[in-house]
């Protein structure tokens, strides 16, 4: 009994190592959206280029989508823009475009010059939508299914390496590939 | 030595200033103090899921001003506290509560210092009660023991000096 009481600080340091350990090179910046597995949430806003007609939840359903959230004030939204429109052509896509917190000439001006990923684009100037759902720092893409459930969020620059690593995978998972 | 004073001057400005602008500041209008003493004790345990070390009402980033808001919105129409803060916790996760709910999840976090403490008293309790029985189980000197170690003692001492 004592002999074994003798090793337990030698157990509780080595227990201590593998929890400490398993956190090292996880990001701690990038969090984990409450809203997986839960629908888009309920929303009226108008279209970017269309000020007359509005959008709601409903144009998520019945195909899966990226929802990209977006600004002209973000720099590396503008990182990732080639990125976008490489996924939009090349790989069939849908990405749905939120504009949030900007100004629509600005965002139309982007838009006409880098050239425009996106098959629909939402304008929430107000960042209503973006607030629901749980957005706290441009560009954040979602993974959308075709129930407009949200499945997946990454925050920061999506690129070829995340596309891959990430997107993929779920495509395969919730979509159809070919597409 | 002059361009360094210059720079170290440089920089305890450059400390003062960013003192300054540290603590975010916008006009809220309230009925009470009791209401604006909520407020602010409802802003100071959530948590800006940008700048992940500070609460919503020391940061100046945009998010945590539309989250300030959105607190001074549901007070005034009459939210509760745990509604306030679940309805913040439904878009932005668990992270954004300082001080988590006391859930399956979260219970060891809970628990851990009160089970810390119980050990340690536990120790502590049986070390204090083996040695009392110990020294209530040691026999005491005999006479002739005594003797004899005094004997050694003084020599010891004798001998010394």
């Amino acid at each position: 009994m004592k002999r074994a009481l003798m090793f337990l600080p030698v157990v509780l340091v080595v227990a201590l190592g593998a929890i400490l350990f398993a956190g090292i090179g996880k990001d701690p910046n990038r969090l984990e959206s409450a809203l997986i597995g839960k629908p888009v949430p309920e929303f009226n806003l108008a279209d970017l280029q269309a000020p007359d007609s509005q959008h709601d939840q409903s144009l998520f359903k019945g195909q899966v989508s990226l929802l990209n959230v977006w600004g002209t004030w973000c720099p590396a939204c503008r990182d990732e823009h080639d990125d976008l429109i490489w996924l939009a052509r090349e790989k069939g896509v849908r990405i749905v475009g939120l504009n949030y917190k900007d100004d629509r000439q600005e965002a139309l001006k982007w838009l006409k010059t880098l050239g425009d990923p996106y098959a629909v684009s939402v304008y929430d100037p107000r960042g209503t939508l973006g607030f629901d759902l749980g957005v706290y720092g441009a560009p954040e893409t979602y993974f959308i299914d075709s129930q407009g459930i949200v499945r997946y969020r990454h925050v920061g620059v999506v690129n070829e390496t995340v596309w891959n690593e990430k997107f993929l995978p779920l495509m395969e998972e919730y979509g159809d590939v070919s597409s | 030595m002059k361009p360094l004073f210059r720079f170290a001057l440089l920089m305890l400005l450059s400390l003062s200033a960013g003192v300054a602008v540290g603590q975010a500041r916008d006009v809220y209008e309230f009925d009470s103090p009791e209401q604006e003493q909520r407020f602010q004790s409802l802003i100071a345990e959530l948590r800006c899921p940008k700048c992940q070390n500070q609460n919503i009402a020391d940061s100046n980033a945009p998010i945590s001003k539309d989250m300030r808001e959105a607190v001074y919105r549901m007070m005034s129409d009459g939210a509760s506290d745990e509604k306030i803060t679940s309805e913040l916790v439904s878009r932005f996760g668990e992270f954004v509560r300082y001080k988590p709910k006391v859930d399956e999840r979260t219970i060891m976090l809970w628990a851990t210092p009160a089970l810390v403490v119980f050990i340690g008293v536990l120790v502590i309790a049986l070390t204090v009660r083996r040695s009392s029985k110990k020294a209530a189980t040691e026999t005491p000197l005999s006479d002739q023991e005594r003797a004899r170690a005094d004997e050694l003692l003084n020599r010891h001492d004798k001998n010394d000096h």
